[in-house]
């Protein structure tokens, strides 16, 4: 008799684990965290700090979803990345959420069915080399040794570019991108590659960062931003609204700042949908009417997010450039809250 | 009723009549291991039924398949090094096979170092010299204690941070090569001189190289020969023939003339632009997981070394040297061939162990089957399931192979029993 109750049990286990990964929301509500899938450690766009609470530009993705889904931006479980072990994270479903400087490319979304739910960052890729090597153009880096972090775009981009112009180097393939700093600074590769962004952040970190240049050749189209699995829409509908909510944000003229007054009501109908006051925004991608506001209120809408992590005004100095709002000239571009 | 109240079944001579009853499965002895064994095999097999049906859903609740297919499409990515012919537009199955060949490389040359340095380390542990024995101690202990990862790293960073750059060795710079200016050690490794041959027989160097091993392979067969017949001479004279000089014909000529004829040419390592260009390049990482692996495992080869010789009575020895044979033949003619019945079997699991470690590799990001086919191949396709599987299959196949050809060689250092 038990042993029936047994082997029933197996069977049930066994349909069950087959199900899927349907309800990653119903899940997060359920846990009452957000796992979320960092890098291991890139000044700027996600470290910890001194008492080990994570910071940083695409760590404020991860906040803005909590807040949104679960009301507290805190309320997030980290999961650090390599560039090769992301991926099974996120498709083992370890992560719901992939917020690590990751490049939206065809096979990414196609072949290995994920869903990127937007760009956070317009982002290619750079070389960073020692002052004192001499080196002004990429194409003089004929047998260099090359760091390069493993599993990413970075590594097909620079077999294709040191063979388009026709080059050669030696690659010292790297899991971390601490262990490509220290791997460059001992001078065990004459050169270090990676998006432009992750070269400035790791160089600011240097003792002397005037002592490296970054070469002018950026060989590839980096645009980076979070993702989540193929199959769970209600998910990535979640994730990617609040992303536009961010960026939305920015272009109404809402900050952290001024967001509790706004939130009384204003005259403009898009900031009252945004922030709840006017229709059901919330009700119908499944939240709360606040979701937006409590997002926003998380770490600064997109503008406030970029300056306090990686703007001019910290150490790793990146200029908006790509990443202005279109209204300024940029790409970063939301879909209208309507 | 059951069979234990039957009084018939008290008396053993009479047979039970009555027919079969499902409870004999359970408390009869002569079903009952059937009945075990059923039940094992039936919750084995629902195991794997779980386990399988289990993947099969959540890879289509992913909306993958289960294919192989990506093992012919280009890999796109740059392998350092490569003992075959590869670039970014091979296929991914090409890259597979690069990672293999660096597999076998390390863990060939590591089971070579190993082996001699346990043998070495094994026997003078056992030293009368206090030193040298509490030396090997030290090492033994050293190295069988601390993971094998952190000797990999710390080797690896050893050679990274202290050893100079390559462009310290240009006109002006501090450094300068060993050995003649033949050999560089520089922070991204180690450049020795290569053979180069002008004219090979051959198409490429690689299949050049195999024909010098197979030249070499015959030597030593011919050199096997000449010993066999000097044991002939020796077994009814009494007197053991000279043949150390045929054996070193043997051994050179055969291997000098074909490399003579095909040209062979020492080729130096110089700096040019970043790096040195010719010769042969040593990386780190290989350096560094070689070494490391060898050490590791050296230190438990030396104490399997160890317990193989004490385990021969110490009226071996007593004979031998009654016999008036030398400490050193002693150990070499009586004890070690002894001591190997005892040691092959361990041994053949640290040369496994061994093997299996230098999955290892990926913390210094040497290029081996886990680095390429498990690393960036299954990162940059999706086929987790795929690539897993085939490394697994890939280092069962390695390791059974060990095992048989090592089993081939106990049964031959096997008492013969007759």
């Amino acid at each position: 008799m038990k042993k029936s109750v047994f082997l029933g049990a197996l069977t049930v286990a066994g349909l069950a684990a087959g199900a899927g990964f349907a309800g990653t929301l119903d899940d997060v509500k359920a846990r009452g965290t957000l796992n979320c899938g960092v890098t291991t450690g890139l000044t700027g766009f996600a470290v910890p700090d001194a008492n080990g609470v994570w910071g940083g530009f695409d760590v404020g993705i991860c906040r803005a979803v909590a807040a949104a889904v679960l009301g507290d931006p805190m309320a997030v479980e980290f999961v650090t990345t390599t560039g090769s072990t992301r991926f099974t994270a996120l498709a083992s479903g370890e992560i719901d959420l992939l917020a690590r400087n990751t490049t939206w490319t065809f096979s990414r979304d196609v072949d290995l069915k994920f869903t990127f739910v937007g760009v956070n960052y317009y982002d290619g890729q750079g070389f960073m080399v020692p002052r004192d090597l001499g080196v002004s153009s990429a194409k003089d880096l004929d047998g260099a040794t090359v760091c390069i972090q493993t599993g990413t775009t970075t590594e097909l981009n620079l077999a294709d570019y040191f063979r388009t112009n026709n080059i050669s180097y030696e690659p010292v393939p790297i899991e971390t991108n601490a262990e490509a700093q220290q791997q460059y600074l001992a001078g065990a590769c004459d050169v270090y590659t990676t998006d432009a962004s992750g070269l400035a952040a790791t160089r600011a970190t240097f003792e002397a960062p005037g002592d490296h240049v970054l070469l002018p050749e950026i060989i590839s189209k980096e645009p980076l931003g979070p993702l989540v699995r193929h199959g769970d829409d209600e998910w990535s509908d979640i994730a990617r609204w609040t992303l536009n909510a961010l960026i939305t944000a920015e272009e109404l003229g809402v900050t952290s700042a001024n967001i509790a007054e706004l939130s009384a009501g204003t005259n403009n109908p898009e900031i009252n949908r945004l922030l709840g006051t006017e229709d059901e925004l919330g009700a119908k991608i499944g939240l709360d009417a606040d979701w937006a506001m409590n997002a926003i209120m998380a770490g600064g809408n997109y503008g406030e997010l970029f300056e306090k992590n990686i703007g001019e005004n910290t150490p790793i100095g990146l200029a908006r450039g790509l990443n202005a709002m279109w209204t300024e000239g940029g790409l970063i571009y939301s879909p209208p809250f309507r | 009723m059951t069979m234990l109240d039957d009084p018939r079944m008290s008396t053993p001579n009479v047979a039970p009549k009555k027919g079969f009853k499902l409870s004999q499965l359970i408390y009869d002895t002569r079903y009952r291991s059937i009945t075990i064994q059923v039940i094992a095999m039936i919750l084995v097999l629902m195991g794997l039924y779980w386990l399988v049906n289990n993947t099969i859903q959540n890879l289509s609740a992913l909306g993958k398949d289960f294919d192989f297919g990506f093992m012919t499409q280009p890999a796109g990515y740059d392998i350092n090094q490569r003992l075959i012919e590869y670039t970014s537009q091979s296929s991914h199955g090409k890259a597979a096979m690069v990672g293999i060949l660096n597999t076998v490389l390390v863990a060939f040359l590591g089971c070579l170092l190993a082996t001699f340095l346990g043998v070495i380390a094994g026997v003078l542990r056992l030293s009368k010299n206090w030193v040298v024995s509490q030396l090997m101690a030290v090492y033994v202990e050293g190295f069988r204690n601390v993971p094998l990862l952190l000797w990999i790293i710390a080797i690896f960073a050893l050679m990274t941070e202290s050893m100079p750059q390559p462009r310290e060795f240009k006109a002006g710079g501090d450094a300068s090569m060993a050995v003649f200016d033949s050999v560089a050690v520089t922070n991204r490794g180690v450049y020795v001189p290569g053979i180069v041959f002008e004219n090979g027989f051959l198409g490429s160097a690689v299949m050049n190289w195999v024909l010098l091993g197979a030249i070499l392979i015959a030597s030593l067969v011919l050199i096997r020969i000449v010993r066999r017949r000097a044991d002939v001479v020796q077994e009814a004279t009494g007197v053991r023939p000279t043949t150390w000089y045929q054996q070193l014909a043997l051994l050179v000529i055969p291997v000098g003339i074909v490399m003579f004829l095909m040209g062979a040419q020492f080729q130096y390592p110089y700096i040019k632009g970043f790096n040195f260009t010719d010769g042969i390049h040593l990386r780190n990482s290989l350096i560094a997981l070689w070494l490391a692996l060898s050490l590791y495992t050296g230190a438990f080869i030396a104490e399997i070394v160890r317990a193989g010789i004490l385990a021969i009575s110490k009226g071996q020895s007593e004979a031998a040297a009654a016999l008036g044979l030398r400490p050193n033949r002693t150990m070499n003619l009586v004890i070690l061939p002894q001591a190997m019945r005892v040691i092959i079997p361990p041994l053949i699991s640290q040369y496994l162990n061994l093997t299996k470690n230098s999955s290892l590799a990926i913390a210094v990001g040497y290029m081996d089957v886990r680095s390429t086919l498990g690393g960036i191949t299954v990162n940059q396709t999706g086929r987790e399931l795929e690539g897993m599987l085939l490394m697994a299959a890939f280092y069962l196949i390695v390791s059974l192979l060990i095992s048989g050809v090592m089993n081939i060689y106990n049964n031959r250092t096997q008492l013969q029993e007759r």
